[in-house]
């Protein structure tokens, strides 16, 4: 892949704590509009992997480049939003802290809220939201700085999962509507929703710390009506997951 | 209901108890006067109760004030350097550690014999520091880790942080901590008096000296129950103040 086809990478990156094993060293690189979802069991790397990608923390060993600083967003596994602020304020707070004026931001904070269908909660406090929404409005804040990197750590993990599908839908739509599309990179450790998601899955080794497979998705972003049931989805699904299976810590048993 | 009801019926069966008990036995009154003699006292001498009430309330609460602001003020200058609160902390330990009382007469000799009532606010502020002080350096650390994740992404400023994260995060803390604060000022301004001793403030720990001194215990007992009733108010005011806070961040 040819250096102005990266948005982000990491090439031999090693991270090393003090008081567990060390991850990588992992090699992953992020074309530009692309989707990539990493799948893993716990304590095989996924966040700090996205922690690389943002620039939140530095490999030990290796190099995480990134293209895009600046232009990076972040969304959490829980919502993280300041419980006393209100929506409207919570999404502006990016835009804010970068030195846009205060009337703009939260112009541009209440058509985020809009584009996830919460234009009519922007006073809402985050305590008056569902999981759901708050997810949502978590993701307009992710948004409303216009990232061409956009790294989501589990952000659905907590939700039940009529809720988890139509924020999937969401964000395809919102990834699609936009020009050029972002890089989205998504953690998660649901085989099906990384598929399902994703342009390309990357299964992390929770033993090595490495990725133990790589393998693009079939079919089209958004995705057809029923595409679950398509026979290249469910072949790439069972793929990777005895790929993930192998990749278990406990796989001698 | 009843938890308004049986803390008062506890109270009203243990006067009863009291005042028969002193009754029948002809217990002396300096020894322990009935509860009767304390209300006697209570109303005869309410309007000096009152003034040194006001005193010692006007003490605790200027203490109070001082601690808010040094601990408050010493913390957030803490809290943007590491090496400072490593400096600091043993420091501020040391103040906490140290019993009032003994330093007590220093304060007096450097506040001057004739200004007793500012080593009362100096050594009342010293005790009602530390819990300020903890409560806001806890608080200015408790935002969410991802949180603060979110603001080096966006490369957020220091003063940025400061002001749009850890102040409000650390506001139920440091409410807290005023609340102990404010019956350990109370606490302060008695122990002050006491050592000061001779009359030159005249608040209600120089009432309950007094009295004592002339075996008046029932003046001593009503003193006490003022004090009792002071310290109820301040951290009541303080607490109400905190829930309101909380609910309003959360």
């Amino acid at each position: 892949m040819a250096v102005a086809d990266v948005i982000a990478a990491l090439t031999g990156a090693v991270v090393r704590y003090a008081d567990r094993a060390a991850i990588g060293p992992l090699n992953l690189s992020v074309a530009p509009g692309e989707i990539v979802a990493v799948v893993g069991a716990s304590g095989a790397g996924k966040s700090t992997a996205l922690r690389l990608l943002a620039g939140l923390e530095r490999p030990s060993e290796g190099q995480a480049i990134t293209t895009a600083p600046g232009r990076t967003a972040f969304v959490f596994q829980s919502p993280t939003l300041m419980p006393w602020a209100d929506a409207q304020t919570n999404v502006a707070l990016p835009l804010e802290l970068s030195g846009t004026p205060k009337d703009e931001a939260r112009a541009l904070a209440a058509a985020a809220l809009a584009s996830v269908g919460l234009g009519e909660r922007l006073t809402a406090r985050p305590r008056q939201l569902s999981g759901g929404m708050a997810m949502r409005a978590s993701l307009a804040r992710a948004l409303v700085t216009q990232p061409d990197l956009l790294l989501l750590d589990e952000p659905f993990a907590a939700l039940d999962s009529v809720t988890r599908r139509h924020l999937i839908e969401d964000l395809h739509s919102l990834w699609a509507g936009r020009s050029p599309r972002p890089a989205i990179v998504f953690v998660t450790h649901d085989i099906e929703e990384a598929v399902y998601l994703a342009g390309r899955t990357v299964v992390l080794d929770a033993v090595s710390g490495q990725v133990a497979m790589a393998r693009p998705t079939p079919g089209d972003i958004p995705r057809q009506a029923g595409w679950r049931g398509d026979p290249d989805y469910r072949e790439t699904v069972e793929t990777l997951a005895a790929a993930l299976a192998h990749a278990m810590p406990d796989r001698v048993a | 209901m009843s938890r308004l009801v049986a803390p008062l019926a506890l109270i009203a069966l243990l006067l009863a108890v009291w005042e028969i008990a002193c009754r029948l036995w002809q217990v002396p009154v300096y020894f322990l006067p009935p509860p009767s003699a304390v209300v006697v006292s209570l109303v005869e001498r309410a309007p000096i109760l009152a003034g040194s009430a006001l005193q010692t309330f006007r003490m605790a609460l200027q203490a109070l004030a001082v601690a808010a602001l040094l601990g408050g003020g010493l913390a957030l200058a803490v809290s943007i350097s590491r090496t400072a609160e490593h400096a600091v902390r043993p420091l501020a330990v040391a103040l906490q550690v140290t019993p009032i009382v003994a330093i007590a007469p220093l304060v007096l000799i450097w506040a001057g014999l004739d200004h007793a009532d500012r080593a009362v606010v100096a050594l009342a502020a010293a005790v009602a520091f530390f819990p300020i002080f903890s409560g806001v350096l806890t608080g200015l650390k408790s935002a969410d880790p991802d949180l603060e994740r979110l603001f080096d992404l966006y490369g957020a400023s220091r003063v940025q942080r400061l002001i749009r994260l850890r102040i409000p995060a650390a506001l139920p803390f440091a409410l807290e901590g005023l609340r102990v604060a404010s019956g350990l000022a109370v606490i302060g301004a008695v122990v002050a008096e006491f050592v000061s001793g001779s009359g030159a403030t005249q608040g209600l720990a120089w009432r309950l000296l007094e009295s004592g001194n002339r075996l008046r215990t029932a003046d001593m007992l009503a003193a006490l129950i003022c004090l009792m009733a002071m310290g109820l108010a301040l951290s009541g005011v303080v607490g109400l103040v905190e829930r309101r806070v909380r609910a309003y961040l959360s």
